[in-house]
């Protein structure tokens, strides 16, 4: 069997094209085709949306993947005449971008993914088939763990789990640390709201984090790997059990891999699911079966770290690259991303976004890139507000940010970070405060407690933003804030309370102006914070029949009969009841 | 020694190279405010969990500021203690610390002794600019020891000593965030739990979130009750400590005006701890030398080391932890059990007085004393030996309450019978003391020769744990000292591994021994003054004529006329007691 | 099992992967097959990837279609779940999203079978690191 068409349009079903054409495209191109009589060489049919919102309607002809964009009716019989009958592609309609990942549908570069949905993770041969296992090969009987090592800085790797440490050098400090035991440690302890790329990895790709881990065992003089998984990931936790089993009955970890002198073995720790045992002192506390705190830092892990050896932390993405470099080599990771962030970085988008997914883009790509083109667009068609980026941690970037290209310091210096790849789109039903709220909230509820800026701070800042979400709040308040703010950050022990104030302080800046409705104008600009609402009586639909008067709680209704009634904002209670009881729609609420 | 340069406050330094920034700015007079740090020089225990974030300073090429208290001091470094971002950090940091505290400052009984109280005026906190919800839990009784949950500041300091000195394991944090409390697991009460009671936690406590039980109301009933014959011991640690209450140096001995001062407080009898202590050793050692003898005859089912008893922490915490090795340990009571024991009898019928009508009230430096009065074992018919039990700090409060003028007492005897004592008494209050008491008195009726030389210098020091062979006339006495808990762990797990090599072993729960108990004076972290403490007694033990304790006068009618020798059967019901199983104590009762 | 214990076993296993893979041996024919790809990590499993995978490995047998279905980790295509990447011999492969019951039976009746492209196609957007 073969694809039976000649060529195929795939025409994205995505809605903002839909209503762009306003027409049914697909119904269209085929009855044009049985008018050009190809109806049994070339068909249409509906793709799942590709990306490309903002310049719809779009289709791609397959299979000689050409995207065109903005086509309307009249355009039809261009493409079946030039395209389709001449091979002529009608350049006009080309989507064309400047970005040379894209024209062809290649924004995405998937590194750490390279694996992830093409092999079957609970089978070793699939990944050995993909190149598995030769990156471990090469180390051990190429590269002296000191040439290993200096590649993996060449790279210019930096940590994914946020923190955006040069990779290599955390290698380098571990292996110059001396000690009769040293320990691998790959931190699967994801928490961030809304990233998900550590479980996918470890669900579809558990392998390539074995062999990275032992990579690292051997560069820097360990033989013990562990992996701190969250409990939450039954299946990654299934899966990567399987391919431990796997690689050790085919020789792969144990003793004389590759039939040299080096052993690596690893064992599996479950945390329990707390935010903080993602900080890398918390971390290790908790695999020592301690409350999960972090510590102050120095010492280092890579100088003490679990059960006080020498001990090197990386996240499953930082290891999920580690293979391909290995492979390809330095110079061929060098060559991607920015100056100062090398390499891919996947994120997780979710939020008001048509295609809430799991990306991988080069460092580099910018945010206009990622939200309309992979991610095509905002949901419905509004209007982009922001992105939280780096979870709850992070900050908002705004449309000014859009062709900001994503690498560490860009997003830093943008007042957010990278953190760990959650994207979490905003549109202009948003409430910026209320966001601020919300990640407050998980803040609040994930501090540890042992310092207290953390601890009783981004309550205070939480009750703050409650207040004046519930419009009671003051400019006063908004003062205090952003004092408390800045101190917290200034003054708190680890990764969390450092970075929990971002997302208000990062609003605060671009959004004052939200802020200062809630506080001095009494209002919600974008409708969210219920508390705002106003009941009111429509002149035109009153009749004066009194019955919201009567029925109302608290006397705030004022009138008389047959005259049109007043509602006392003072006194009212946003019952709603006279509302309710209002048989001519003349109560409503804005 | 290495040195580096640094700068403080544009001003440069040179500092031994490991210094932390707080000691360094201390070694150049530069004081950085710190709230749960604590440094106890002298126990070698440094807590600096880094949570308050009260000693954040800058320093120049980091991002945030940094804790002084755990920073270690580098080449060239910059730092930074009066910035307008330093003094405002540490301010905003402190409010939001009172903004979770409740503000009952008036009525609180840490009230002048309160280091968060301190704080907030050396800050010059003169608005609560932050507001919010408080933190509430249940108040905890516990037979010695008041949890008052809303009241802490979660500085750890009570872990630190709980779980690293004394490793009774006793107290964690639990919970997360702004819910997160140090509390026994499961958040059950400490009686419920593998608390002993010594008191560390209350010693090293900044605020009044872990007080003593307070029983100075009930006392002064009592006092006032003109059918009641109250009856007062005080413990040797007491006169070494309760002076600083009214102003004097650390290490004054003021026993004279404290027994004036009961007296003026209304006591009928006011007696000395000491004088039990004596009574302990006739006892104690009888029973090392009974063991001993029998040992070096060949008996293989004697159990040696002898390890002492006097020490309710302790005790509580074998029974807990050591349950298999509850036979080792002297039978013999306490000083406070055998004081009470032999005053609601003894006395009783001297004075003429029935038990019921006779009230004992203990002053100890000891909060484990409080729950050790309520032991079931220490009660005749419900009636207990010792009816209640003040700390030192309560008798303080007692006595400012009553509007006595402690400062310009004239000195007062104790009473007799049950005042009279030795040096041998009086050092029970430091580490070390009692086993040199059991020494000076072991030597003379094992050996039948007089010991003219009643110093062992050997035996005493602050070393967590020391060791010392006495010569028993050529045969050597192998003595271990340990006090700290976590340091009787130590010895306890040697023993249970068959590897001791002691004959006898003091062990005494608190670091210092009852001279730093959970019931004195707060040190607020100043350990010299335990030194202090432990000076005055052996200058007391000096200042005796008489030093051994069976050479007590009021012992030796003692005996003769009421007890007849030392493990006698009178003695035996009075002066001894047996132990408990507690391992399975622990009761998690599910909700 | 064979243990690996050289680079050259690695190379040597490898290649009998692939062989095997690339062909199935059916009635003594050298024929390539078809390859099924469900996307089954938690999200997929979540949104019924078992359900369909399940189905294609009972209905393909009885349809007579010699295709190796396999499992496989996430996608990406959150958005699109459950998703499946097909690949006919000789073509690029074609992923499919939204794939309910009623989808995979027209998939294979129409995609499989006759090589018609169905609805529901997600065009792929990444290049890979191979």
């Amino acid at each position: 069997m073969s694809i039976k068409f000649r060529k195929n349009l795939l025409v994205c079903s995505g809605k903002s094209c839909q209503d762009a054409s306003n027409f049914d495209l697909v119904d269209f191109i085929n009855t044009k085709l049985k008018d050009y009589n190809l109806e049994h060489e070339i068909q249409a049919v509906q793709s799942v949306c590709f990306n490309k919102c903002t310049i719809g309607p779009n289709m791609i002809v397959y299979p000689d993947n050409v995207e065109y964009s903005t086509i309307t009716k009249d355009d039809i019989d261009d493409i079946i005449i030039e395209h389709l009958l001449n091979n002529r592609i009608v350049e006009r309609l080309v989507y064309n971008d400047k970005n040379k990942f894209s024209g062809t549908n290649k924004k995405q570069y998937r590194i750490a993914l390279r694996n992830c949905g093409f092999i079957d993770p609970e089978e070793i041969k699939d990944y050995i088939e993909n190149d598995g296992y030769d990156a471990l090969a090469k180390c051990l009987t190429e590269f002296t763990p000191e040439a290993a090592t200096q590649e993996i800085i060449k790279s210019g790797l930096r940590g994914r789990g946020g923190g955006g440490f040069p990779t290599g050098i955390k290698w380098e400090i571990t292996s110059k640390s001396i000690s009769d035991q040293k320990y691998v440690v790959c931190n699967a302890d994801e928490g961030d709201p809304g990233a998900f790329m550590d479980r996918s990895i470890l669900e579809g790709d558990p392998h390539s984090i074995i062999e990275a881990m032992a990579i690292c065992g051997y560069c820097i003089g360990a033989n013990k790997g562990i992996v701190y998984i969250r409990a939450e990931y039954p299946l990654a936790i299934k899966r990567l059990k399987i391919a431990l089993e796997q690689a050790k009955d085919y020789g792969l970890l144990g003793k004389n891999i590759f039939g040299t002198n080096f052993e690596f073995t690893i064992d599996i720790k479950y945390g329990a699911g707390a935010f903080v045992c993602g900080e890398e002192t918390a971390l290790i506390h908790s695999m020592e079966g301690l409350r999960g705190e972090p510590t102050l830092k120095p010492p280092y892990p890579s100088v003490s770290g679990y059960l006080e050896k020498p001990t090197n932390v990386n996240n499953v993405e930082t290891f999920a690259s580690i293979p391909a470099i290995i492979n390809k080599g330095a110079a061929w990771y060098s060559s991607i991303g920015t100056e100062k962030s090398k390499g891919t970085k996947v994120f997780a988008l979710a939020g008001k976004i048509n295609n809430v997914g799991l990306i991988e883009v080069p460092m580099g790509t910018t945010l206009r890139e990622v939200i309309y083109d992979i991610g095509g667009g905002i949901v419905d068609g509004k209007k982009f507000k922001a992105v939280q980026t780096g979870g709850p941690s992070g900050g908002c970037l705004t449309e000014k940010h859009l062709d900001f290209p994503i690498d560490f310091d860009s997003l830093t210096a943008a007042g957010s970070m990278m953190g760990s790849g959650g994207m979490i789109v905003m549109d202009e039903d948003d409430c910026m405060v209320a966001m601020a709220k919300f990640y407050l909230e998980f803040t609040v509820e994930e501090s540890c407690g042992k310092c207290a800026p953390c601890r009783i701070g981004n309550k205070r800042l939480h009750e703050m933003l409650t207040k004046i979400c519930d419009d009671n709040g003051t400019l006063e308040d908004l003062d205090l804030m952003r004092n408390l703010g800045v101190v917290i950050k200034d003054t708190s022990l680890c990764g969390l309370g450092q970075t929990s104030p971002n997302p208000i302080l990062s609003t605060m800046v671009n959004f004052y102006d939200e802020y200062h409705a809630h506080v001095v104008d009494h209002k919600c600009p974008s409708g969210q914070c219920t508390s705002f609402l106003k009941y009111y009586i429509d002149k035109e639909n009153c009749i004066g029949c009194l019955v919201c008067a009567r029925n109302c709680p608290v006397n705030a209704i004022f009138g008389e009969k047959k005259k049109l009634h007043i509602i006392n904002r003072e006194i009212c209670i946003k019952c709603g009841i006279c509302m309710e009881k209002c048989k001519f729609d003349a109560i409503y609420l804005k | 020694m290495d040195t580096i340069n640094i700068k403080i406050d544009n001003k440069n330094f040179q500092v031994p190279k490991g210094t932390s920034i707080l000691d360094a700015a201390k070694s150049v007079g530069v004081k950085i405010p710190t709230l749960c740090y604590m440094h106890l020089h002298d126990l070698n225990t440094t807590h600096k969990p880094t949570g308050c974030r009260i000693c954040v300073v800058e320093v120049e090429g980091r991002k945030n500021l940094v804790p002084a208290c755990a920073t270690e001091c580098t080449q060239g470094m910059v730092i930074k203690n009066q910035t307008i971002r330093v003094l405002n950090s540490r301010k905003t940091v402190l409010e939001l610390i009172l903004s979770d505290h409740p503000s009952d400052c008036l009525i609180c009984a840490k009230n002048g002794d309160c280091d968060l109280q301190s704080m907030a005026q050396e800050m010059g906190i003169r608005h609560y600019h932050y507001k919010g919800e408080k933190s509430t839990y249940i108040k905890d009784r516990s037979p010695a020891i008041r949890r008052d949950m809303d009241k802490c500041i979660s500085c750890r300091r009570c872990l630190t000593m709980c779980n690293d000195i004394q490793t009774v394991g006793a107290l964690s944090a639990i919970n997360r965030g702004f819910m997160s409390v140090v509390a026994p697991a499961f958040q059950m009460n400490l009686e419920e739990s593998v608390c002993t009671y010594c008191g560390q936690c209350v010693a090293v406590c900044p605020t009044a979130a872990l007080t003593e039980i307070d029983h100075t109301k009930t006392v002064i009933r009592h006092l006032a009750d003109p059918s009641k014959t109250v009856v007062v011991q005080t413990a040797p640690a007491v006169r070494a400590a309760l002076g600083e209450e009214f102003g004097y140096e650390p290490g004054t001995l003021v026993t004279g005006k404290m027994t004036a001062a009961l007296k003026d407080l209304g006591f009928d009898h006011v007696f000395d701890t000491d004088f039990a202590a004596d009574l302990t050793i006739m006892e104690e050692s009888a029973e090392l030398l009974d063991r001993l003898t029998r040992h070096l005859n060949g008996d293989k089912t004697v159990k040696l080391p002898l390890l002492t008893s006097c020490c309710p922490g302790w005790v509580s915490f074998f029974e807990h932890q050591f349950p298999d090795m509850k036979d080792i340990p002297s039978t013999a009571r306490s000083p406070q059990q055998m004081f009470g024991a032999i005053a609601k009898t003894y006395l009783a019928d001297k004075l003429g007085v029935k038990r019921e009508d006779m009230v004992v009230v203990s002053i100890m430096p000891c909060l484990a004393k409080k729950y050790e009065s309520s032991r079931d074992e220490f009660k005749t018919n419900g009636n207990p030996d010792v009816d209640f039990v003040l700390s030192t700090r309560e008798l303080a409060r007692l006595i400012k309450q009553a509007g006595i003028d402690f400062k310009s007492l004239e000195h007062a005897d104790f009473d007799h019978p049950m005042g009279e004592s030795t040096g041998a008494g009086v050092i029970f209050g430091t580490t070390g003391g009692v086993i040199e008491a059991a020494v000076r008195t072991a030597y003379e009726i094992f050996t039948k020769q007089k010991l003219h030389k009643v110093d062992f210098q050997q035996l005493r020091g602050m070393e967590w744990i020391r060791e010392s062979t006495i010569d028993f006339n050529g045969i050597p006495i192998k003595i271990g000292i340990a006090h700290g808990l976590g340091n009787a762990r130590k010895l306890l797990e040697e023993i249970r591994a068959g590897k001791s090599q002691y004959h006898a072993i003091e062990i005494m729960a608190c670091p210092g021994g009852c001279i730093g108990g959970g019931g004195q004076p707060l040190h607020h972290g100043d350990s010299n003054i335990l030194l202090a403490r432990q000076k005055a007694l052996y200058t007391a033990d000096k200042a005796n004529i008489i030093r051994k304790s069976h050479e007590n006068p009021s012992i030796k009618k003692l005996y003769a006329e009421f007890l007849g020798s030392p493990m006698s059967k009178k003695s035996h019901e009075l002066l001894h007691t047996h132990y408990f199983d507690k391992s399975n104590h622990v009761k998690i009762t599910e909700e | 099992m064979a243990q690996i214990k050289s680079v050259d076993d690695l190379k040597k296993i490898r290649a009998s992967i692939q062989e095997k893979n690339q062909k199935a041996v059916a009635n003594n024919d050298n024929m390539e097959i078809i390859k099924i790809n469900v996307a089954m990590a938690t999200c997929g499993i979540a949104s019924g990837a078992k359900t369909v995978m399940n189905f294609l490995i009972e209905e393909l047998p009885k349809r007579n279609i010699i295709a190796n279905v396999k499992q496989t980790g996430c996608m990406g295509y959150c958005y699109a779940e459950p998703t499946l990447e097909i690949t006919l011999p000789n073509e690029n492969p074609m992923v499919f999203g939204y794939v309910d019951l009623k989808k995979a039976d027209e998939i294979i009746e129409k995609f499989i079978k006759k090589g018609e492209l169905v609805d529901g196609i997600i065009p792929i957007n990444y290049e890979l690191a191979k």
